[in-house]
């Protein structure tokens, strides 16, 4: 059973390694984009963004986590997730093998964090994809936290922003990982119905089920500059076709000219322009309007529809104060005891 | 061996030759009894053959050209079709059939993705590859059967969504997650039946149904098992193993309740009867539809949203 995790305010107290992951050890980097050596601390201090090139090097989901929530202070959420390794996969490594290779580089359970906390004073739920764990590839422990991050957002009715960073679904965990495509999509389409609004960042590289899902179905799709988005890689679409892609080929830039992007933000103005948008997007009045209770009482049909599932959904309780914060459910609810879980965790 | 594993329609397909020239010459009774214990034989050796297909062997027998695909469907099982084209954006995509029909009395929508079955309607159908135009039509049909509440019959067979320079450019990945978020959601009946090859994200994106069956030889995976072998192994040549180790087949999508139902398949496949599987089929779907229908719409498309909502497995406890 999950611990009462909103009484507990997380200051980062991670190990110091993650901020190493992304920006090479040494008073010096290369960078990928003008291929210059530069002093390290002036990268860190452009939010990890080459000050000659704008090339934005990649960075991990407690950096992005840090640099847009008010005075970098969030509320970690759904941190006892984990992957398993239900099919015994094998490849030229067992996924067991993988799974505890990388919980040991990045301190992460898995290739995503769920957090919460205000963005411009505003309640914000927010899901952070780390490409370091495993490519930010999407199993079923990443399926099941983008979903209870759409679900948090839907019971509070606060705005959800998701940050994509993955390669696509994580083929280890075989056509689990393709079903999480369909379990989240189904999430967002009631976050949709309920007029609760939904911010999807891509970064580089989104790409595969989790552009073909999450990534796609914001109210506002934005991306970093120069970011590689796109269904199928670039490497199989020149197998496919038979020549070479050009350079900016599913780049962001090539995305807004075609018309699948909203628009694009570098990431020092990242912050301010998600403030600028919610404040649009969040609207206590059309919140109410559509809360589901308004139109089936819960006092009648409504509440035993779905046994077990209604009982603490999202419709009866969110409805009692619609558009306005409230305790949060206690998780696992009902639906999410249904998963299957193992018991004990198999890693050390 | 590997040969052998490839082509395990071989001893069959000696069998039907031996009597096949029996059958063109004249002979008494004795040929005719030969012919007879051949025939029987044959039979049995079909059986025996798909009762024991390999993970791969599955895989391939999806690719049977003769496998009925989802007009051969239609034809066999619904009337009245109307076929409906286009997805009133761009332009109309083969590779996706969409329309209108009866069955057993009751107007239908159908969606289903279509192969050709000769050369030129093989590249006509983009082997089945839908683009985004595809989606986008199948997904106005959808809009179309919920305005008008008619319940809406899938058949899935693609090796997967196209992945073409044209398809990225008008956005593959938007048509196909507006797909699976619009099917979650509408309030109809939805059967799903993977007749086929359930290529990754191509094929859920019609896939997202209240009762999704699955015919005994199909398969249904995140990922083609060369393209699987290609990535992990670096080695195509280990689609076999990548065939084993994603657990691609019916028996194992059912143990993992990911789909409903196994549709048994008549003996050498559904390519070998269509209208006996088409018969097979027609038992499922009624079975499936009567069940729907006597479930409040709310109530059905919530259960929807539980049934994927309990799809994967993970762990919970603390490590960090
Ligand atoms: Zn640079």
């Amino acid at each position: 059973m999950e611990i009462a995790w909103f009484k507990k305010i997380r200051k980062p107290k991670q190990p110091v390694e993650h901020k190493r992951i992304q920006v090479p050890e040494g008073l010096w980097v290369k960078c990928n984009g003008c291929k210059e050596i530069i002093y390290k601390k002036e990268v860190l201090r452009n939010a990890n963004v080459c000050p000659k090139c704008n090339y934005h090097f990649r960075i991990s989901a407690r950096e992005r986590l840090s640099a847009l929530f008010d005075d970098a202070r969030y509320q970690e959420v759904d941190t006892d997730i984990y992957s398993v390794d239900s099919l015994k996969f094998r490849d030229v490594k067992s996924y067991r093998d993988r799974l505890r290779e990388y919980r040991e580089k990045t301190g992460l359970n898995d290739a995503i964090i769920n957090a919460r906390g205000t963005i411009g004073g505003l309640q914000v739920m927010m899901a952070v994809m780390e490409y370091g764990f495993m490519g930010g590839s999407m199993g079923s422990a990443v399926g099941e936290k983008v979903t209870r991050a759409i679900e948090r957002a839907l019971d509070e009715r606060i705005p959800l922003v998701i940050i994509c960073c993955s390669g696509g679904a994580r083929m280890q965990e075989g056509v689990l990982s393709l079903m999480q495509m369909a379990k989240i999509s189904a999430a967002l389409g009631k976050l949709h119905e309920a007029r609760v609004p939904y911010i999807s960042i891509l970064t580089d590289p989104t790409t595969g089920g989790v552009t073909a899902s999450f990534a796609m179905l914001g109210d506002l799709n934005i991306a970093e500059p120069k970011a590689l988005i796109g269904f199928a890689g670039p490497r199989v679409i020149e197998q496919t076709i038979r020549e070479k892609l050009p350079e900016e080929f599913q780049r962001s830039e090539f995305l807004v000219e075609h018309g699948m992007l909203d628009f694009i933000v570098e990431r020092r103005e990242m912050r301010d322009i998600l403030i600028r948008c919610l404040k649009f997007l969040m609207n206590a009045e059309a919140l109410a309007a559509f809360a589901p209770t308004s139109a089936a009482p819960s006092s009648t049909a409504g509440s035993d529809l779905v046994p077990g599932a209604a009982a603490s959904g999202s419709e009866n309780v969110a409805s009692s104060q619609p558009g306005r914060t409230r305790e949060p459910l206690p998780f696992p609810s009902p639906l999410v005891a249904r998963n299957k879980i193992t018991s004990s965790p198999e890693v050390s | 061996m590997a040969a052998e594993e490839d082509d395990f329609e071989r001893p069959l397909r000696e069998l039907e030759k031996r009597i096949e020239e029996l059958s063109g010459v004249p002979g008494g009774d004795d040929r005719a009894d030969e012919i007879e214990r051949l025939d029987r034989r044959l039979q049995a050796l079909r059986q025996e053959v798909y009762a024991h297909l390999t993970p791969w062997q599955r895989a391939l027998v999806e690719r049977h050209p003769k496998r009925p695909y989802t007009l051969d469907y239609v034809n066999l099982l619904f009337s009245d079709f109307v076929e409906i084209h286009g997805d009133r954006k761009y332009a109309d995509d083969p590779a996706i059939v969409a329309g209108l029909a009866t069955y057993k009395g009751t107007p239908i929508a159908v969606v289903g993705h279509q192969k050709g079955r000769d050369t030129r309607e093989k590249v006509r159908r983009n082997f089945g590859m839908p683009r985004p135009e595809g989606y986008r039509k199948a997904v106005r049909v959808m809009e179309l059967a919920e305005k008008f509440q008619r319940p809406l019959f899938t058949f899935v067979d693609t090796p997967g969504a196209y992945p073409g320079k044209g398809a990225e450019e008008r956005g593959q990945a938007e048509a196909i997650a507006v797909s699976l978020r619009t099917m979650a959601r509408l309030t109809i009946p939805i059967v799903v039946t993977v007749t086929g090859e359930g290529g990754s994200g191509g094929a859920l994106a019609i896939a997202v149904g209240d009762r999704v069956l699955m015919l005994e030889h199909a398969v249904y995976s995140v990922i083609s098992p060369e393209g699987c072998a290609a990535i992990l192994w670096s080695d195509q040549g280990k689609a076999k193993e990548a065939a084993r180790a994603m657990r691609i087949t019916a028996p194992d999508l059912r143990e993992l309740e990911i789909i409903d139902a196994i549709v048994p398949e008549p003996p050498g496949g559904a390519q070998a009867d269509h209208t006996r599987q088409a018969a097979i089929l027609d038992d499922h779907l009624m079975a499936a539809l009567e069940e729907l229908r006597s479930v409040l719409p709310v109530e059905r498309v919530e259960a929807r949203y539980q049934k994927f909502r309990r799809m994967g497995t993970f762990g919970q406890a603390k490590f960090f």
